[in-house]
């Protein structure tokens, strides 16, 4: 049993009981999310005793020096004082629109408000007014001045709830990170590059496939974007004009179920096997719920591609 | 005289052998099963530290950690002919590498030694 001080008060914490599951019992409200030390909605920064350094895997340096952790990782051996992580983490943004584009995800774009440096393919955690945190892939490069996300909309999510029926262009939000090292890498430019992903997985995709492109990269570039049925693909008259521009760049859809004009019928890992059976030297990114992520990953390593070239993003859903 | 390590060919021999390796104990009916729902990363790093010893490289291992790492595999039935498969897994991979059967055979002597301890006996 050790000790929590958080806002004048003192908290009892369990043993093994994270620093966040401790305040969350004890009746006091903080964002989180995912409560995997992955989506950064619960960080908070240490003001006394020691944080475990499992609480910081991920953290920027410059956060970490400053005490910034993960509460839902933080199992600290003795007493910890805590604070809210402060407005200097996040950055300001507004919504610039939104849009529907498919029957459950919604393209949301923002304008930051100041600095906001970022890879595409990396995620932020988006914070409404209201203090709802979620974390989102990054679907745009920095230079388009906007920051896209691909959010899919769940029936009772309280950010779902908001986009869906509160949220107006305009309004202000706020971003922190952003986080994750799934993003295109410059160097190997002939390396063939396979992307793949289920539902909003295409965010991150999408932004390293147009990274890689504008980048110049030369070798073959395959996107594969899998949906349950063919309402729930989207970007299609994007990514066909990206391919009708790129003649290196690829673009394939498929879904488990029904048919469609240009769309595969079939398991994810089946439609790109058949179309490349040996990966011997290829360099993937696959995106999107975990089951799928670690089912493809295990299919495109067995099919000769190198586990140091298999970059994975699994969305992490928020939990109960 | 150099020792077995350095004549396999050191941390560039590991890293060389071991995504073969991985994918051979992935595909392997005998021994698939115990490797079900693992962080794919993790255990790769898992292997290599495994391959590291078994090559006679520098490593941490006790009999202990071996004990504790493989006793929730010993409680789903982790036995002899398991030790057996992973074994001739290894020197499949080496084989394929071109490494002598002398070698295979001392690189075998070492991951013969951890039977033991890995099976809790």
């Amino acid at each position: 049993m050790g000790f929590v001080d958080f806002e004048g008060r003192r908290y009892e914490r369990r043993d093994g009981e994270s620093v966040l599951d401790a305040l969350l019992r004890c009746g006091v409200e903080v964002s989180h999310s995912c409560k995997a030390g992955s989506c950064g909605a619960c960080m908070m920064r240490a003001t006394g005793g020691a944080v475990p350094e499992k609480a910081q895997a991920g953290l920027k340096d410059t956060w970490k020096a400053r005490g910034y952790f993960l509460s839902c990782a933080c199992t600290p051996d003795g007493d910890l004082a805590v604070a809210t992580a402060e407005a200097d983490t996040q950055t300001p943004a507004r919504v610039v629109d939104l849009e529907l584009v498919s029957g459950d995800v919604m393209r949301v774009r923002l304008r930051c408000e100041g600095e906001f440096d970022f890879r595409a393919g990396q995620y932020l955690t988006l914070r409404t007014a209201a203090g709802v945190a979620r974390s989102y892939s990054i679907a745009s490069l920095p230079e388009d001045g906007v920051v896209e996300l691909h959010v899919r909309l769940l029936a009772g999510g309280r950010m779902s709830e908001w986009l869906r029926s509160e949220a107006r262009a305009g309004d202000g939000v706020a971003v922190q990170g952003p986080a994750g090292d799934c993003f295109y890498l410059p160097g190997d430019v002939e390396q063939p590059l396979l992307l793949a992903g289920t539902g909003t997985g295409l965010a991150p995709l999408y932004g390293i496939v147009r990274d890689a492109l504008r980048s110049g990269h030369r070798g073959p570039v395959r996107l594969f974007h899998g949906a349950l049925r063919v309402e729930g693909l989207y970007l299609r008259e994007e990514l066909r004009r990206l391919a009708a521009l790129h003649e290196n760049f690829e673009y394939v859809a498929a879904v488990l179920a029904g048919e469609g004009p240009d769309v595969e019928v079939g398991e994810m890992d089946g439609v790109i096997l058949r179309r490349i059976p040996d990966l011997k030297g290829w360099r993937g990114y696959v995106c999107g719920d975990p089951p799928l992520v670690q089912k493809l990953k295990k299919k495109l390593f067995l099919s000769g591609m190198a586990m140091r070239d298999i970059h994975a993003d699994a969305f992490l859903p928020p939990a109960a | 005289m150099s020792t077995l390590f350095e004549q396999l060919g050191g941390a560039a021999a590991v890293e060389a052998a071991v995504d073969s390796f991985y994918r051979k104990v992935l595909v392997d009916d005998r021994v698939s099963h115990f490797f079900d729902g693992v962080d794919m990363d993790r255990q790769r790093d898992k292997q290599k530290a495994f391959l590291t010893m078994a090559f006679g490289g520098p490593h941490n291992y006790t009999g202990k950690d071996m004990r504790v790492g493989h006793a929730h595999l010993v409680a789903r039935g982790l036995n002899d002919s398991h030790v057996d498969a992973i074994i001739e897994l290894l020197g499949a991979t080496l084989r394929e590498l071109g490494v002598s059967e002398d070698l295979i055979g001392q690189v075998a002597a070492i991951a013969e030694s951890t039977r033991n301890d890995v099976l809790g006996r």
